[in-house]
This record gives structure tokens, C-alpha cells and sequence, in this order.
């Protein structure tokens, strides 16, 4: 056994932590997509290391989520892609700062 | 005095003219609805309708009066009545109707005839007024409400029209109500009758509540009849009377009013300030005679009780007759004193009828109904001649109505002067004239009074003071000299006609009753009436007729010597006034009996409506501010609690939310990356919950 479970979970959770900062901190809608997308896939990566060291290591489900996740993930990646130029279309910028009429 | 015989067959069916007897009344009142509405020029024509309508009832009360007489030509005592429920209160029932016999007969000839004397007069004496259409509404409405007193057969119907009469003489009365001695009559007139009417209604309802019918006659059921006075004879009252002396003496209340008997004469002569027809036709032929009518109509119950001999002789009187006699012989007198010493043409005629009235109702008390409806008739005739003569005379002298200042008319109004001497003698007792008969029948009953002689000796005075006074204002009038301003005249031909009719009657009428001939006893009383001439010359009467013709020549003597034929000046004092300073005065003013009122009841009115209005404003005003007070201090508790607590909380709460929706839409900017904070932001907030609570 070289590597322990908490350092795949250390690596998970920094790697939502670059995820969350990028998707907080980022003006530019994609890179805010693409922090969101680190932080799925941190969550990814914590499926995959709870099933690994969990009690039925022989079963396939964990991998299995983790697959479903990234399926989704992408086709969320798509629609969120579509936003943006839809959006871009429309205000001329990807800034989200200026983009403030998401309101009723 | 005889009881009504029993020969004559009672008849009570009623007949055809009976069925329309309420036409003589109806006619004249719908002609005052009609004239109410006509217009102020359209004069002729309104007269024209009062006129009609009067003479369609003097020719309905003429068929009626020949109908009754017909009856007693056959034998017959005619009383027909028609009786109709007006209110029905489960058992109880209030019934009107009307009454045909030979009192009402008599009396409804009388009063269409003297008052379509009158009305025609009018048209002559009112020519000149403005309000001559109105004048002729009152006139008919008087006239209809005065033939409903005298055919109701109900104390009820009676009493109605009496009010209706008391109204039309306060219109009448206050007719030139711009004068305000005339509006102030007028009020006098109306509150002193009404002194009387209290006490007649009180005597109604306690009739009503005793005998439960208010019907005089009603086959035997009758508030007159025998059953029922048999009932109410046997009903004890109050300081030893029975009901029927307390009903009588209630009734009798109310004609005192209306008659201007003691003590409510005061009335009368002020309600001289009405339109002299006026004066002649209410205040003196036949208004101020429904009171005798009313005593007359109520007979039985004033008699009830009364002891009879063997033969149907009346033996003494009753307490109610004996009330009655007393009044009506002082009030003769009194009101005889009080006219000696009048100035206004007018006034002395109004002591005159008050004197008269008094001479009635002693001759109800005294003689029974004949004697007393004997002399209202002949009375009426006269007095109506009299007041239409003085009008005649103040019209002529340019409505001047004092006597100092007329003088030697004779020569200038012969027909006005010969008619009103007629009237003059009738009143005074001349032989062979009306009043002569009519009041020796008076004086006869009251000499064989069985309970005092006092009645006799007054009446007899009063005699010899009537025909003084009349022969003072007759020379002042008619002879000596001219002392009034510009040129008198005699008045038009309407005027005179009037005057030449009831001077005829005023000299015929009184053949109806002469000892001689007693017709109209006869016919009132239902029985034959023989003519025995002896009659005229037996001792009891000729003595009597001697006395009275000796009064009346001295009275006439006296009047003659001392005011006759002279030339005096307007300004000069009267001889009796210089000779008895002391009595002129106060008979000139009329016994103080005003001044003593005024500072009696009148002075007491006044402090208790001071009272009251004191009473009113401070003490039950105070009570209402106080409770007002109270109310507006609870209200504004009230309102206090309504601003600060209800609406202050609810103000308050709805700020609140305002303010909290504010806060929360100040974060919905818009801005996404504030949205993902926030998120961020609860999710550590969740997960420190989480970490915290497991660790807990």
C-alpha cells in the first residue's frame, strides 16, 4: 500500500479549494466555468479514492459514478459554454461584472 | 215642565231624507275645499258656490224640518238616526252618526237660514276686501262644521265638529290678522274655549268609559236613553256625585267655554275684532250657541235622576240644572252690568249675547229644553239682525266703532235705523216682538223655581239692564247729533235685504211660543199644542207678562231720560259716569275679570313656563352636556388607543417587513459573482455547523 487515503483526499480537497477560488475570484465567465469544472472534478476524484479503500473494492459502482459525473459534467460544460455566448452575444462581453441585469 | 208624552208613537226608522242628512253639512264643507283652491280675483264666483252650496242645505233642512212636522201633524215623535262603527278595537267599537228629531230639525233650519243671510250680507260688507275667497272658504267651512254639531248623534261627531267651529272662529276671528289686536284675539278666543274643551273631552271619555257607546240615541242603546242613564245613575263618583252629575257637569264645562258663560266669558267680546259678519253669524247666532245646543242635546243626562210627581211634573232639579241655572242667571246679569258701560258699538252687542247666552242656559236649567232653544232661536234672529245693522251703521260712518262718535243716523240711514229698532225692541222685551215671548218663558220657569227665588231677581234685573243699555246705544247712534268725521251713508241693497228679512222674523218668530199658542214646546216635546187664547190672561202668566212689560218700560224710560235726543259732545263724560264714578269705572272694565286674570292665571303660567325653562336649561341641559361630555371623553380614550396601539403596531409591523424587504432586495443586484459567493459563504457556514455538531 504506497499512498494512504488522506492523500488523495488532500489532493481532492485542494484541488476544489483552486476550483472555488478560481470560480469566486475570475471576471471572465469561462475561467469561472473552468474552476467549477476542477472543483467537479475533485469531487471525482474523492469517489473514486472512497471507493478504492471502502469495503467493496471489488465492485465496480464507484467508478461508475465517477464516470456518470464526468458524462454530466460535460454536457453541463456544453450548456454552460452555450450560456456564455448566448450572453456574449447579447452584452458584447464575457465580464461578468457588467453582466447585472440577472434579476426580476 | 212636562216629561215627553207617551202618546205620540215613537218612530225610529229612518227615512229617506234622513239617509241624506249628511249632504246639509257635506255641501258646504266641499265648498270650502273647492273656494280653499280658487284664486284671490276670482270673487264672484266663490261666493256664488258658498252661497249655492248653503241654500242646497237650507232647501235639504227644509224638507227635513216639513218631514218632523209631518210626524207631529200625525202624532208621531220623529227620531230617526243613522249609525255607522267608525273604529273597531276587537270588542270595542266607536260609533258616529246622525239624528233626526225635532231639536236638530229646528236648529238646522235656523242656521242655514241665518247664515245664508249672512253670507249674502258679506258679499256686500267684504266687497272691498283683498281676501274676499278666503273669507268665503272660513265662512262655509264655519257653516258645515256647525250643521255636523247639530245632527250628530254622536258626543264623539259632536265634538269634532265643535273643534272644526272652534278653529273656523280663530280664522275668522284673526281674518285681519296684520292687526295685532285681532291676532291676540284670536288667540284668547281659541285657549279660553279650550279651558272649557279639556274638561268636555275629559266628560267624553269617562261617558265612553262607563257606558262604552258615545251614540245618543241607538234603539235603546243609547247614551241618552234610559238604559244607560239607569247605569250610570247607579254608578257612584267622587264627592258624593253619580257618573251622570260628573258627566253633566264635565259636558256642561265645555259649553261654558264655548257659550262664553262665568268664568270663561272673556273671549267673546274680543272676538269682536273679526269682520262684523263674523260677529254676526259665530260670535252671536249660532257658534256661541252650540254650547245651549250641546246642554239641549245632552238634556237627558243633565236631568237624569230628576224626582217626578204623579202627573209627570219635574219636582226641584238636579245638581248638573241646578250648575247650570246658576251660571247662566249670573252670567245674564254680569255681562248686562259690563255692557252699560261699553262705548264700542260692537262690545255692547258682545255683553249683550253674553248676557243672552246666560238668559239660555238659565232657561235650560230653570224650563227645560223648549225654553231655553225657544229663546236661542228668537236670539239668533235678532242678534244676527243687530250685529248685520251695527256693520251697516260702522260701514256707513267709515269704520268708526265708537257710539260717542255717531249720532242722528235716522235721518241718514232710515232703513238701517228702522231694522235695528226691530232688533233693538226684540232684544229688550218689547211686547209682541220675538224676545219679548221667549223671555218671559224664561222669566215664568224661573218664578216657579223650587229652590230659589235669587235666579228670578236676576234674571229680571238683567231684563231692565238689556233694555237700558239697548236704548243708550240706540239714542247715541241714531239721534241726537252728528259727531263723527265726514258724511255717513247708507249701505247697498245686499246688505239691506238681510236686514229687512231677519227684522221680519225678529217681530213674527216669538208667535211660535206664546203662552197662548205653545207650539214650539209642543214640538220640541212631542205633544199636541191647543190653542187657548184664556191661557194669556191667566194670573200666574198675566202677572208675570205685567212685570216684565213694566221692566221693560222702565228700562227704556230710564235709557230714554237720560241719553235720549240730546246734543252732546264725542269728548263729554257719560252722565252715569259722572253721577257714579266709582261702579263706571268698574264696569267699564268689565269687573277687572282680564286684569284679574293676568295676574292670576296667566301670571302663573308665565312663572311656571319660566320654570320650566329654567328647569330646561339648566338642569336637564346640564344633565345632557354632562352625559354628552361623558361620551366625548370615552371617545377620545378610545381614539387613543386606536392611534397609538392598533394602528401604531400595525404601522409598525408593516414598516418592518418594508425594511426587511429592502435589505434582502439589495442583494439580489444582478451580479452572479455575488450570488456564488454568498453560496460559498453558506455552504462553510453549513459545513461549520456539520463539524460543529458531530464534535458536539
Amino acid at each position: 500500500m504506497a499512498t494512504p487515503l488522506v492523500g488523495y483526499l488532500l489532493v481532492a480537497a485542494l484541488l476544489f479549494a483552486i476550483g472555488l477560488a478560481g470560480a469566486l475570484t475570475r471576471r471572465n465567465a469561462i475561467l469561472v466555468l473552468i474552476g467549477i469544472e476542477l472543483m467537479l472534478n475533485a469531487a471525482n476524484l474523492n469517489l473514486i479514492a472512497f471507493w478504492r479503500y471502502g469495503p467493496h473494492p471489488e465492485a465496480l459502482t464507484g467508478m461508475m459514478f465517477a464516470i456518470f459525473s464526468i458524462a454530466v459534467a460535460a454536457a453541463e460544460a456544453a450548456v454552460g459554454l452555450g450560456l456564455v455566448i448566448a450572453v456574449h452575444r447579447h452584452a458584447q462581453t464575457t465580464d461578468l461584472d457588467q453582466i447585472n441585469r440577472m434579476k426580476g | 215642565m212636562i216629561q215627553e208624552e207617551t202618546a205620540f208613537t215613537p218612530q225610529i226608522a229612518a227615512s229617506a231624507i234622513t239617509g241624506i242628512l249628511w249632504l246639509i253639512p257635506a255641501l258646504p264643507m266641499l265648498a270650502a275645499g273647492a273656494i280653499a283652491l280658487m284664486k284671490q280675483p276670482l270673487r264672484k264666483a266663490s261666493a256664488t258656490l258658498a252661497i249655492g252650496s248653503l241654500g242646497c242645505s237650507l232647501l235639504l233642512s227644509l224638507v227635513a224640518f216639513t218631514h218632523v212636522l209631518g210626524g207631529w201633524v200625525h202624532g208621531q215623535a220623529v227620531r230617526e238616526t243613522v249609525n255607522f262603527t267608525w273604529i273597531q278595537v276587537g270588542a270595542a267599537h266607536v260609533d258616529l252618526g246622525w239624528v233626526l228629531d225635532p231639536l236638530s230639525a229646528v236648529m238646522l233650519v235656523m242656521v242655514c237660514f241665518v247664515g245664508l243671510l249672512i253670507f249674502i250680507y258679506s258679499t256686500g260688507y267684504m266687497a272691498h276686501d283683498e281676501n274676499f275667497t278666503r273669507f268665503f272658504c272660513f265662512l262655509s267651512l264655519f257653516a258645515g262644521a256647525m250643521l255636523g254639531v247639530v245632527i250628530a248623534n254622536s258626543l264623539l261627531l259632536l265634538f269634532m265638529c265643535w273643534e272644526l267651529v272652534g278653529l273656523t272662529s280663530y280664522l275668522l276671528i284673526g281674518f285681519w290678522y296684520f292687526k295685532p289686536s285681532a291676532a291676540a284675539a284670536a288667540k284668547k278666543a281659541f285657549l279660553t274655549t279650550r279651558v272649557g274643551d279639556v274638561f268636555f273631552l275629559l266628560g267624553i271619555v269617562w261617558l265612553f268609559s262607563q257606558s262604552g257607546t258615545l251614540l245618543f240615541y241607538s234603539a235603546g242603546a243609547g247614551s241618552m236613553e234610559p238604559l244607560k242613564l239607569a247605569l250610570l245613575l247607579a254608578t257612584p263618583s267622587h264627592l258624593g256625585m253619580t257618573a251622570a252629575t260628573g258627566i253633566a257637569l264635565l259636558i256642561f264645562a265645555g259649553a261654558v267655554g264655548k257659550s262664553g258663560q262665568l268664568p270663561l266669558h272673556v273671549w267673546l267680546p274680543d272676538a269682536m275684532e273679526g269682520p262684523t259678519p263674523v260677529s254676526a253669524l259665530i260670535h252671536a247666532a249660532t257658534m256661541v250657541a252650540a254650547g245651549v245646543y250641546l246642554v239641549a242635546r245632552v238634556y237627558p243626562l243633565m236631568q237624569a235622576g230628576v224626582q217626578l210627581s204623579q202627573s209627570g211634573e219635574v219636582i226641584g232639579s238636579t245638581t248638573a240644572l241646578t250648575v247650570v241655572t246658576w251660571v247662566g242667571a249670573s252670567t245674564a246679569l254680569f255681562a248686562a252690568l259690563i255692557a252699560v258701560a261699553q262705548n264700542d258699538i260692537k262690545r255692547i252687542l258682545a255683553y249683550s249675547t253674553v248676557s243672552q247666552l246666560g238668559y239660555m242656559m238659565a232657561g235650560l236649567g230653570l224650563g227645560g229644553v223648549a225654553v231655553g232653544m225657544f229663546h236661542l232661536i228668537t236670539h239668533a234672529f235678532f242678534k244676527a239682525l243687530l250685529f248685520m245693522g251695527a256693520g251697516s251703521v260702522i260701514h256707513g260712518c267709515h269704520d268708526e266703532q265708537d257710539i260717542r262718535r255717531m249720532g242722528g243716523l235716522k235721518v241718514e240711514m232710515p232703513f238701517t235705523f228702522l231694522t235695528y229698532l226691530a232688533g233693538m225692541m226684540a232684544l229688550s222685551g218689547v211686547p209682541i216682538f220675538a224676545g219679548f215671548w221667549s223671555k218671559d218663558a224664561i222669566l215664568e220657569s224661573a218664578q216657579i223655581w223650587s229652590i230659589s227665588r235669587a235666579p228670578f231677581y236676576m234674571l229680571v234685573l238683567g231684563a231692565l239692564l238689556t233694555a237700558f243699555y239697548m236704548t243708550r246705544q240706540v239714542s247715541y247712534v241714531f239721534f241726537g247729533n252728528w259727531r263723527g268725521h265726514g258724511e255717513a251713508h247708507e249701505s247697498p241693497g245686499v246688505m239691506l235685504f238681510p236686514l229687512v228679512t231677519l227684522a221680519f222674523f225678529a217681530v213674527v218668530l216669538g208667535f211660535l211660543g206664546t203662552p197662548a199658542w205653545p207650539w214650539f214646546r209642543s214640538f220640541l216635546e212631542n205633544h199636541d199644542a191647543p190653542i187657548q187664547v184664556s191661557a194669556l190672561f191667566e194670573r200666574g202668566p198675566a202677572l208675570l207678562m205685567l212685570t216684565s212689560i213694566a221692566v221693560v218700560l222702565i228700562g227704556i224710560g230710564l235709557g230714554w231720560r237720560i241719553y235720549g235726543d240730546k246734543k252732546v259732545n264725542a269728548d263729554d263724560f257719560d252722565p252715569l259716569e259722572r253721577r257714579f264714578p266709582t261702579l263706571w269705572t268698574l264696569f267699564e272694565n268689565k269687573f277687572y275679570i282680564d286684569e284679574l286674570y293676568g295676574v292670576t292665571v296667566i301670571a302663573f303660567y308665565a312663572w311656571w313656563a319660566r320654570v320650566a325653562d329654567w328647569l330646561d336649561r339648566r338642569v336637564w341641559g346640564g344633565i345632557v352636556a354632562g352625559v354628552t361630555g361623558l361620551a366625548h371623553i370615552g371617545a377620545h380614550i378610545s381614539r387613543l388607543f386606536d392611534v397609538n396601539w392598533i394602528d401604531g403596531g400595525f404601522d409598525k409591523s408593516c414598516e418592518e417587513l418594508a425594511n426587511g424587504g429592502g435589505l434582502m432586495a439589495g442583494v439580489q443586484n444582478g451580479r452572479v459573482q455575488l450570488y456564488l459567493r454568498l453560496l460559498a459563504l453558506a455552504v462553510v457556514v453549513l459545513a461549520g455547523i456539520l463539524i460543529w455538531s458531530v464534535q458536539g
